[in-house]
């Protein structure tokens, strides 16, 4: 019964393992491309097979003592994480750029772990090791092309912001276990209900929250993600867009919705009523990446640097979410993260090619792709609007419900109306920028002037992949009530 | 199937349209042939009237050959047709001057299937306007009837036709703006657009229109009077930019002289009239007390339009600017007449002949001027032909001499505009003076002022372009051929018969002249 | 065959453009007349049917998202029906007016059908859920079909139009949440929030949000901006379409959703936003007098008729509203056909739209067709007798003096405007030289050598334009023809609410 709640982690770390004596033992000697695929397709049979056998038709798990919460739907969620894994290793065989591969394979595995772990915990000390897991990993993972001055400049940026973030969070951790002497969320939120809230409780609250910020790449804490996102591989920065986002923001729904609810250390957003609390702060933290986020990406010409903005931004609107600091709206959150996890793999693995085919990652590159590749152009297309939030695409509902959870907490129609007023006109900012690389894309543009050959030099595996996110995408957007039930357990 | 069964109306007014649409989607050449197709289509329309005159009966004063369908019940609008005595009168007039037009015009005319095609049209729309008894009906017709003189102007007319086109629309539209306007607040008030029934609400004086406006259109600021008079003034300037009243005349003068002369026949001869007819079928009945309030201000209109009108034609060199004012001259007494006959009195019989007498005379004057004033600019036309540029005043001398025939018939119609007795232009202005003297008399004093004006210019003009000495424009200025004498003597006959026998045209107006008295009457 | 059929017809006639064979564009082009044809089919089913147009009839119900009590239903009046056949004639007359698209014409016509797809869903909607995934469909595709095929300053036109459409939609989007948690049914159906009663206070601040926000699409004033531009940058089809079919999503909307539900906000609202559509058409008029582009000039008559379709939602009168859907109709087929006539015939031929250089031209002796098209379709445009434009204009006005009679006065001045900058724009585009000249000018003779067989207008062309001034005569002349469609469906119970609350009289 219990294993059943653990095994995910334990297959993947076991996998991870393998992977590394594998690559030690017999691999050495090939070439670098012929490893990556063959741990590529080691690392798929195995989750494959895993995922088959899985059963997943059992009764929530609750191991009390550890703090892990385990079900159906917390499975399915750490299926994806695998998955979109998955992704961003095939995608590293884009390019060519350490002769360490088995290393590099484990890292993003144990990576995975790390944020497999933070969408079952409840456990203060066990989600701050399952944070570092995966952190620690990434900074690696970050750095990994040594003989780049970028990923090396980028890793180090991305340690160092990480390192005092983490150091912040931890400090907040102690100090809500010093109010209240627990480290298990439930338990943390029942004495804060308890009796009258300490200020100590509330400066803990805010450390770890300034922490959180940190993680999900909200501003002002966003320093490190275009560097991160331009300077690592294609493989990382599609990891950290989309599975460290996604982890990130399970546990942090997990910490505010389960640990943080009492109104002691909430606070209160409203107009008229704001008070101090993680709330008050994410309000603002919000605005800040909602305004930051969509204003920076409108000015970036590189388009890794854009996804990173344009990441700032979303991750302001999925706080939007979270203040409304209910059920419906944590699911609401998590459903915004796993889509806009899905279409940044989308874009990373977009500007892989593009990268591959034009040299550089400039925006005007995409000019004329529709007659390069349509099916691409078209991909292309759906992953920008579903950002955009166009409906049918996913990335509509997912505004949709983290707006209207929004509206309807803290006694609706006054609620945080104001926050999503100002992402309602912030998401028309990024209409802008995404339509404006949508039509790019759609423009004929000479081939022979551009001096190319027709054809993209795309691994038909990633087109694979491309496809696959394109389709769930659009059916998650033409049915969102999946998605939804399968992140409910339900 | 027995005569009264027929439509006849209805006939009427679509012979020139489907006409006018044939020829016009037609590939006739230029030349002779869509002169002759006009002419055709033109002749249909006038046969078709004589057959409504043997079944018009003249001693019923209300609606006869009535038709009446729905047509958008959702804008109380039915397809409502009817004449009395004056919309029979205007009927005749409209087809004699349009085929006078259509004869009138030059052979060689460039675009002529396009030329004759639209003349139809406005044909059309004046047969329908003439015929309708429902507001938006009508007001479909009378905005049909723009378009194609819009184009004759426009494509056909002088130097400045861009100019005077644009005017001429523009100047109508506003009013017609006015007066749609106008209607619909009167719509939204009663619900109806029949001329009839709103004439039956508009009567009695216990606020008539005034106090329904008041009660169903939610403008608080306005008085009951004041908001009467607003709805009023809207629908009352159409028509006065129509027919023109001074002060709204100023894009007459142009027009008239830019239009090719043919099209300034109809455009005084037959679509000003409609102007005049408005104020008779619309304004006098459904507006009675409004008219009665601002009366005083009317008749100062209609007399300034009158007088300096007169004065301003004598200060024209062109002659065919000259005949426009004198045209706006002579429907300023029509308006005097229909102002006058505003006049509240109890129905004592003591002023019905003074009012019968000068709205017969208004009508009357409608129908004479019209064919006089066409035969004037007509005449004006053939001699622009001969001497190839617009006429100006003084430039040539001792016409008489060269063309003693032309002479004669321009003299005929000089003296029947001024009214010389024995002449139909004198009946008219005689009925109007005899009704206006008993009623307003110091108006009728003042408006005798503009006869002499008219009379000063219209003698200046014959002393000096058709007789005296030859002056050397004139030289090679050609008689009237046979085909044109051809064309001038019906009317020419016309305007003699009924200056002798006025009472052939008086007997279908009579009936319909009492009735209005008595609808205009407490 | 059910109106449901518009949907599947022109999805799959997108999806099918793009099956056809690339060096043969005769092929889209007959596939897309064909699906066009089929659409318009479609969408006279209803009326062929003999469906009351006095009952909201479900045409299709399935749950979509049933946790949020949303459905996939579809449902058709009389006032719909009305706005499907306008569709399906934009539709195929804006095919006859591409068939000289030469650039990548399948993927025109793809992104055409999807936008079709949009309009067509909008206006069968019966749940406001759905009614605004279709009403935000239809911007991508009407985004690209600007930027991509689009002529002068196509990108900026495109953008503007798309960032107005949405921050539209993101209003309506605001108002529909409120909408669907006020009432407490659980639904966005339009007929069960029809039934509730919503607050005064809570109209108050709702209404304006869910009408303005629709009526930016209408080219409200001072949100009607986009409107020139995007106009007059598009594409001919796409701006028959813009002008003939978007531009009535907006109002549509704000009938359906803003009006009906909450009548008593609207009365609240009624002489502000009144006061706004009087100003736009009077405004509207006033600048297209002053702009030397003929397209600019129809983008801004644009303007100002979609201003009489809003005054006359906003007279919440019977005369009013029948009025407005009218007119709704009557400028979709004229403003269409004003537009194809200046981005087809005469901008494809002349490649100028500035009035100064198409005076010297003498067009109307080059073209006669267009010349005798494009002064029906002005006269019909300024609101002439005969045509539809005035029978909807005389029924919005009509509406207008009930309830804001000053407005209506205001507007009349638009009326008399909207005749001089018609008559401006025929004069100086056709009829700059009079008849009288025989001969043309040596100019146009040399241009006529010099375009040759160009300036014949093509067949497609004419039966197009031939079309579409037969049904906007059709329906000026007897205009009952719609009005037996739309009278009765404002006495069906969607608009319960607001004869309650005192309108409609």
């Amino acid at each position: 019964m219990v294993a059943r709640a653990v095994l995910p982690e334990i297959c993947t770390a076991f996998l991870a393992l393998l992977v590394l004596t594998v690559d030690l033992a017999w691999l050495t000697t090939w070439s670098e491309s012929a490893r990556k695929t063959l741990l590529c397709v080691v690392c798929t049979l195995a989750l494959g097979i895993a995922w088959i056998l899985l059963d997943r038709n059992w009764e929530p798990v609750a191991i009390p003592t550890l703090g892990w919460m385990a079900s159906p739907g917390v499975t399915c969620l750490k299926g994806l994480i695998a998955a979109l894994t998955l992704g961003s290793l095939w995608l590293s065989r884009e390019s060519s750029f350490t002769k360490h591969v088995g290393e590099y394979f484990a890292l993003t595995l144990l990576a995975a772990v790390g944020a497999m772990i933070l969408c079952s915990t409840q456990h203060l000390i066990l989600a701050f090791t399952g944070l570092e897991l995966l952190s620690l990993s990434l900074y690696v993972l970050t750095a990994f092309h040594k003989d780049r001055a970028l990923s090396a400049e980028a890793g180090l940026k991305y340690f160092l912001f990480g390192g005092v973030s983490a150091a912040t969070m931890l400090y907040g951790f102690s100090l809500l276990h010093g109010a209240t002497g627990e480290l298990l969320l439930p338990k943390v939120a029942m004495k804060l209900a308890a009796g009258p809230v300490e200020p100590i409780a509330v400066m803990g609250v805010l450390f770890a929250s300034a922490g959180f910020a940190f993680k999900i790449s909200a501003a002002p804490f966003h320093l490190w993600t275009p560097d991160a996102y331009q300077g690592a591989t294609p493989g990382s920065a599609a990891f950290i867009a989309s599975v460290s986002k996604l982890a990130s923001f399970a546990l942090l729904a997990q910490v505010t919705w389960v640990g943080w609810n009492p109104a002691g250390v909430a606070g209160n957003a409203s107009l008229g009523s704001a008070k101090p609390g993680w709330i008050a702060f994410f309000a603002f933290a919000a605005t800040a990446s909602i305004v930051i986020g969509n204003l920076a990406a409108l000015a970036q010409s590189g388009f890794r640097r854009f996804i990173a903005y344009s990441g700032v931004a979303h991750a302001g609107y999925m706080l939007v979410g979270l203040i409304a600091n209910t059920q419906d709206a944590a699911y609401s959150v998590l459903y915004y993260a796993v889509t806009y996890a899905i279409g940044s793999l989308g874009l990373i693995a977009m500007s892989a090619i593009l990268e591959n085919r034009r040299g550089s990652d400039a925006i005007s590159g995409f000019a004329g792709w529709m007659r390069e590749s349509r099916f691409l152009a078209v991909c292309l297309m759906v992953f920008l609007l579903s950002q955009a939030g166009i409906p049918p695409l996913a990335g509509f509902f997912a505004k949709f419900y983290v707006f209207s959870a929004a509206l309807k907490s803290h006694g609706a129609p006054h609620g945080v109306f104001w926050l999503v007023a100002a992402s309602l006109v912030a998401s028309c900012v990024a209409l802008y920028y995404y339509l404006r690389i949508v039509r790019a894309a759609f423009e004929a543009r000479d081939l022979a002037e551009a001096g190319q050959a027709p054809g993209m030099p795309a691994l038909w595996i990633t087109r694979a992949w491309i496809g696959a996110c394109a389709l769930l995408l659009v059916w998650w957007g033409c049915f969102p009530d999946k998605l939804l039930s399968l992140l409910r357990g339900s | 199937m027995n005569a009264s069964s027929i439509p006849w109306l209805t006939l009427l007014t679509a012979i020139p349209l489907v006409g006018g649409i044939l020829i016009l989607g037609s590939h006739l050449p230029d030349g002779q042939r869509p002169r002759r197709f006009g002419l055709l289509f033109h002749a249909l329309s006038l046969g078709v009237l004589a057959l409504i005159f043997t079944q018009f009966d003249p001693a019923v004063g209300s609606m006869q050959m009535v038709e009446r369908w729905p047509w958008i019940p959702s804008l109380g609008t039915e397809y409502h047709l009817g004449i009395d005595g004056l919309g029979l009168l205007m009927l005749a007039l409209s087809c004699i001057v349009l085929m006078a037009a259509t004869a009138f015009s030059r052979r060689d005319i460039p675009s002529g299937r396009i030329y004759h095609g639209l003349l139809l049209l406005l044909q059309a729309g004046l047969h329908g306007a003439f015929t309708a008894q429902n507001f938006i009906h009508w007001f479909f017709y009378y905005e049909l009837s723009l378009i194609p003189a819009y184009f004759l102007v426009k494509l056909w007319g002088g130097p400045k036709r861009g100019v005077a086109a644009r005017t001429f629309f523009l100047y109508t539209m506003a009013g017609s703006a006015a007066m749609l306007l106008g209607f619909l607040a009167t719509y939204a008030a009663t619900g109806s657009f029949d001329f009839a029934e709103l004439a039956q609400r508009g009567k009695g004086f216990d606020g008539g229109l005034a106090a329904i406006y008041n009660v169903r259109l939610g403008l608080p600021e306005l008085s009951t009077r004041a908001l009467g008079l607003l709805i009023f003034f809207a629908i009352f300037l159409g028509f006065a930019v129509k027919i023109p009243v001074w002060p709204f005349q100023s894009w007459l003068p142009l027009t008239y002289s830019e239009a090719p002369a043919p099209v300034a026949m109809v455009l005084t001869g037959a679509l000003s009239k409609l102007g005049v007819y408005g104020l008779l079928r619309i304004v006098l009945p459904i507006f009675p007390e409004q008219v009665w309030q601002t009366q005083d201000l009317l008749l100062c209109l209609a007399l300034a339009s009158i007088v300096f009108s007169a004065v301003a034609a004598l200060a024209q060199t062109d002659v065919r600017r000259m005949l426009g004012h004198l045209s706006i001259s002579h429907l300023g007494y029509c308006v005097l007449a229909v102002v006058c006959a505003s006049r509240i009195t109890p129905l004592d019989g003591n002023w019905e002949v003074e009012k019968q007498a000068a709205l017969t005379g208004a009508m009357l004057q409608m129908f004479n001027h019209g064919v006089i004033a066409a035969l004037l600019f007509g005449l004006a036309g053939w001699m622009e032909e001969r001497v190839g540029k617009p006429l100006e005043m003084g430039s040539m001398g001792g016409l008489r001499q060269k063309a003693p025939v032309f002479a004669g018939i321009m003299g005929l119609a000089v003296f029947a505009s001024m009214g010389l007795p024995g002449l139909s232009g004198f009946v008219g202005e005689f009925l109007i003076f005899k009704g206006v003297f008993a009623l307003v008399p110091w108006a009728a004093c003042l408006a005798t002022l503009g006869l002499l004006g008219v009379a000063l210019f219209l003698l200046n003009y014959l002393r000096t372009t058709w007789h005296g000495a030859l002056s050397g424009d004139s030289t090679r200025f050609a008689d009237l051929t046979v085909r044109e004498r051809a064309w001038v003597t019906p009317m020419v006959a016309l305007i003699l018969l009924l200056g002798v026998h006025p009472q052939l045209a008086l007997k279908w107006l009579n009936a319909a002249a009492v009735l209005l008295t008595e609808r205009i009457a407490i | 065959m059910t109106p449901t059929w518009t949907l599947v017809i022109c999805l799959l006639g997108a999806i099918l453009q793009q099956f056809m064979p690339r060096t043969e564009p005769k092929f889209a082009r007959a596939t897309a007349l064909l699906t066009a044809f089929l659409s318009l089919a479609a969408a006279f089913s209803g009326v062929v049917n003999g469906m009351d147009p006095g009952v909201f009839t479900t045409l299709t119900r399935a749950p979509w998202v049933p946790g949020l009590g949303i459905e996939f239903h579809l449902a058709a009046d009389g006032i719909t029906h009305c706005m499907l056949v306008l569709t399906g004639i934009a539709a195929v007359a804006g095919v006859l007016f591409s068939w000289n698209v030469e650039h990548r014409v399948r993927d025109f016509f793809s992104l055409y059908f999807l936008l079709l797809t949009g309009c067509f869903g909008v206006f069968l909607s019966a749940d406001l859920f759905l009614l605004f995934v279709f009403y935000e469909l239809a911007i991508v595709p009407k985004y690209l079909l600007i930027a991509h095929w689009g002529s002068k300053n196509r990108e900026h036109g495109a953008m503007k139009l798309a960032l107005y459409s949405f921050v539209g939609s993101a209003l309506v989007f605001a108002g529909i949440l409120a909408c669907a948690w006020a009432s407490g049914v659980g639904s966005f159906s339009l007929q069960e929030l029809g039934k509730h009663a919503f607050p005064p206070d809570f109209q108050r601040w709702v209404f304006p949000l869910l009408f303005v926000g629709f009526a930016v699409l209408a080219g409200m004033f001072p949100f009607h901006t986009w409107a020139p531009t995007g106009h007059s940058a598009a594409p001919t089809a796409a701006s028959m379409l813009l002008a003939g079919v978007v531009m009535k999503l907006g109002a549509y909307g704000a009938l359906r959703a803003g009006v009906a539900l909450m009548p008593q906000g609207a009365a609240m609202w009624q002489m502000p936003l009144g006061m706004l559509a009087a100003i736009g058409i009077v405004h509207g008029a006033w600048v297209a007098l002053t702009q030397r582009d003929i397209k600019y000039i129809i983008g801004y008559s644009s303007v100002s008729h979609m201003g009489f379709a809003l005054l006359g939602l906003l007279s919440l009168s019977s005369a009013g509203l029948s009025g407005a859907v009218l007119q709704m109709f009557s400028h979709g087929i004229i403003g269409g056909l004003l537009f194809a006539i200046a981005g087809r015939m005469i901008y494809d031929r002349t490649h100028t739209r500035e009035l100064a250089e198409l005076e010297g031209l003498n067009l109307q002796k080059l073209m006669p067709f267009a010349a005798v098209s494009f002064v029906l379709a002005g006269f019909a445009s300024m609101g002439m007798p005969g045509f539809s434009g005035f029978a909807a204009e005389a029924h919005v006005l009509a509406g207008a003096w009930k309830s804001f009679p000053s407005l209506a006065i205001l507007s009349g001045v638009g009326i008399v405007l909207g005749a001089a900058f018609t008559l401006r724009v025929v004069h100086r585009t056709f009829y700059a030289a009079g008849a009288g000249e025989v001969e043309p000018s040596p100019a146009s003779t040399k241009e006529k050598q010099a375009h040759g067989e160009a300036l014949v207008i093509s067949i497609p062309e004419r039966l197009g334009a031939m079309g579409l001034i037969a049904v906007a005569l059709a329906v000026g002349l007897w205009p009952r023809l719609l009005l037996d469609w739309i009278v009765p469906a404002l006495e069906s119970p969607l608009f319960e609410n607001l004869r309650k609350s005192g309108g409609l009289q």
